[in-house]
């Protein structure tokens, strides 16, 4: 494997000389065994660390992103110029302090922010990878993330933590490598992907797929790009996100820049006008058949599966300390799954707490300014921090 | 650290050092706080108000949502050294069904509860013909949270009725004092304000 000083990304970024992260290329003695049965190789992760790692390697904490989100969890993120997804909690002084942790976050595999995903060449043919590229689960993901930190001489993680697919993973990581894992924070997530969720995934992958300029996922070939399907598909998942109460404050019946309504389909309501501003913008930084396979990777989650359809069993013996979160108004992931978890982890006396978070704003909350995430997040990090003496 | 309420001082008393602790109703978590920073205790908690849980999270406590009543059933038999219900027993559902899974869960169990048979509530009802309310008891009958109260002697007779062995009985006096009790004897059920008991399931070993 090699290090790459800069990694490659599918879109230009906006802002060079930005710090884009670093990558680590595994090569053809370095390859990566799927759940499929197929077998990935070479493949690059991406990914940016802040803070410093200390001289015993044990203020590790790995930050896991969500669906359409990045390793740019911190500071400014180089290619929409905004601050990372999660700014609000990673930095000096913030609940996860990068004075005191070494903070570690990896683009997913199937990405499309510089780690191996399918809008990258297959070297087998030169070509854009397509639908040729193999299905990876959520597992893969953090199959790919324990060989990235084994590269970088990592082997405890303090905590590992993230919401909606990164609470996946998460609760993936606690299962497959107990005793690498001191604690976890699985947020807004849930151990297996429901039958709404799946079907909601579905309308958005069929919105792709309908898209003549998807062209069979070969659109980089025709130089393409199925940006309306991708954008409807954003459309569809960005209300997900949100909560009815949320919906109703913000948007209520308002026009958009005009006083009566049309009599056709312009977006006269300021609630249409956003989410085809949600979509639009997506389609800038985001890559189609990336959603696809990320998308169906949570489809196929199903943590128990893999223990006998029982979920405690994932958990048996473990040592970790878990804290789980969610909030009053997710209705994607909400606090019933959540609390499933938590009592799978009773189940085997497993150390676990678990907080619920009143709030309006759904399943985004956990990217927000929610002061209780903060204080939870900092108390429990403090508590595990202490525990294994690190300052 | 402000100093600790005398009964769940108490309670503290009968916990050996490092043991595995499961606090049912932990409320602020000042108990397991307690427990943790002076006998290096494992210990988690369980509290219905999810304001309390979130407090005790952020206070580096393990503690999760839940209820007495319906959440005990997923904890497997005999991994804590010790299972504590403080001031909780009277506002469950079913007292007994709790108790069960107490002496179950715990290789001990704390129980700690107000005394119906104090004379101040015998007395309350005896002379003023109204449910008593108390100090220790201070909600109108009709909107008490407190559904199944009972006496020292009652609790004793519960407890009998598992077979577990009575290793410690506190009264708790009007001043929130504790001291040992004889559990049987009528003096305490009259004049304890509230009582703690230190339960061995009847398989449990050591």
């Amino acid at each position: 494997m090699a290090e790459t000083a800069s990694p490659r990304f599918l879109r230009p970024l906006a802002a060079p000389g930005e710090d884009v992260g670093q990558a680590i290329a595994f090569d053809l003695s370095h390859p990566l065994a799927l759940d499929s049965g197929r077998t990935l190789s070479p493949f690059t992760v991406a990914y940016m660390t802040y803070g410093r790692l200390n001289a015993a390697k044990s203020n590790v904490v790995l930050v896991c992103h969500a669906l359409t989100l990045d390793q740019f969890a911190a500071l400014r993120h180089p290619v929409t110029g905004k601050p990372g997804w999660w700014d609000v909690l990673i930095g000096p002084g913030k609940p996860i302090d990068t004075d005191r942790f070494f903070v570690v976050c990896a683009n997913v595999l199937g990405g499309c922010m510089g780690t191996t995903g399918p809008a990258e060449i297959d070297p087998t043919t030169g070509e854009p990878y397509g639908l040729n590229f193999p299905l990876v689960s959520v597992r893969d993901m953090v199959r790919a993330q324990a060989m990235l930190l084994d590269a970088m001489g990592i082997r405890e993680i303090l905590c590992v933590i993230g919401g909606s697919m990164g609470g996946m993973q998460v609760l993936q990581w606690a299962a497959s490598y107990p005793d690498r894992v001191v604690s976890a924070v699985p947020i807004a997530t849930a151990a297996r992907h429901s039958a709404q969720n799946i079907a909601f995934h579905e309308v958005g992958r069929q919105a792709i797929l309908a898209d003549p300029d998807w062209k069979d996922g070969a659109y980089q070939h025709f130089n393409t790009q199925p940006s309306k399907g991708l954008a409807v598909a954003r459309m569809a998942a960005h209300i997900t996100y949100l909560s009815e109460a949320a919906l109703q404050r913000k948007f209520d019946r308002n026009l958009q820049d005009r006083a009566e309504i049309t009599f056709g389909f312009d977006a006269d309501f300021r609630i249409e006008s956003y989410l085809r501003h949600q979509g639009t913008t997506f389609v800038d930084r985001f890559d189609a058949n990336s959603y696809l396979y990320l998308t169906r990777a949570m489809d196929y989650f199903d943590l128990a599966a893999e223990f006998g359809g029982v979920l405690a069993e994932a958990f048996r013996g473990t040592k970790s300390r878990f804290c789980i979160i969610s909030f009053t108004s997710d209705w994607l992931f909400p606090t019933p799954e959540n609390k499933r978890i938590a009592h799978a982890l009773n189940a085997v006396a497993a150390n676990v707490s678990f907080v619920e978070i009143a709030t309006d704003r759904g399943h985004d909350a956990f990217l927000l300014d929610e002061p209780e995430m903060f204080a939870t997040v900092r108390g429990f990090l403090n508590a595990v921090a202490s525990s294994r003496a690190v300052a | 650290m402000t100093a600790l309420r005398p009964d769940l001082a108490a309670i503290a008393e009968m916990i050996p050092e490092r043991a595995r602790v499961l606090d049912i109703g932990c409320g602020d978590g000042a108990l397991l706080e307690h427990l943790i920073a002076a006998k290096g205790v494992d210990g988690r908690g369980i509290e219905l108000s999810q304001q309390n849980v979130n407090a005790c999270v952020a206070r580096g406590l393990s503690v999760i949502q839940g209820d007495a009543d319906t959440d005990l059933a997923e904890y497997p038999s005999q991994v804590f050294d010790v299972a504590i219900l403080s001031q909780t027993i009277q506002a469950t559902r079913s007292p007994r069904a709790v108790l069960a899974h107490l002496l179950r869960i715990g290789r001990r169990t704390i129980v700690s509860f107000p005394n119906f048979g104090h004379w101040r509530v015998r007395l309350s009802l005896l002379v003023q013909g109204r449910m008593p309310r108390t100090a220790a008891l201070g909600y109108d009958w009709c909107d008490t949270p407190n559904i199944h109260l009972c006496t020292i002697a009652d609790f004793v007779a519960l407890a009998g009725d598992f077979h577990a062995t009575i290793e410690q009985a506190v009264a708790i006096s009007d001043e929130g004092r504790t001291h040992p009790m004889a559990p049987r004897a009528w003096g305490p059920n009259l004049f304890a304000e509230g009582a703690i008991f230190l339960l061995k399931p009847p398989a449990a070993k050591m």
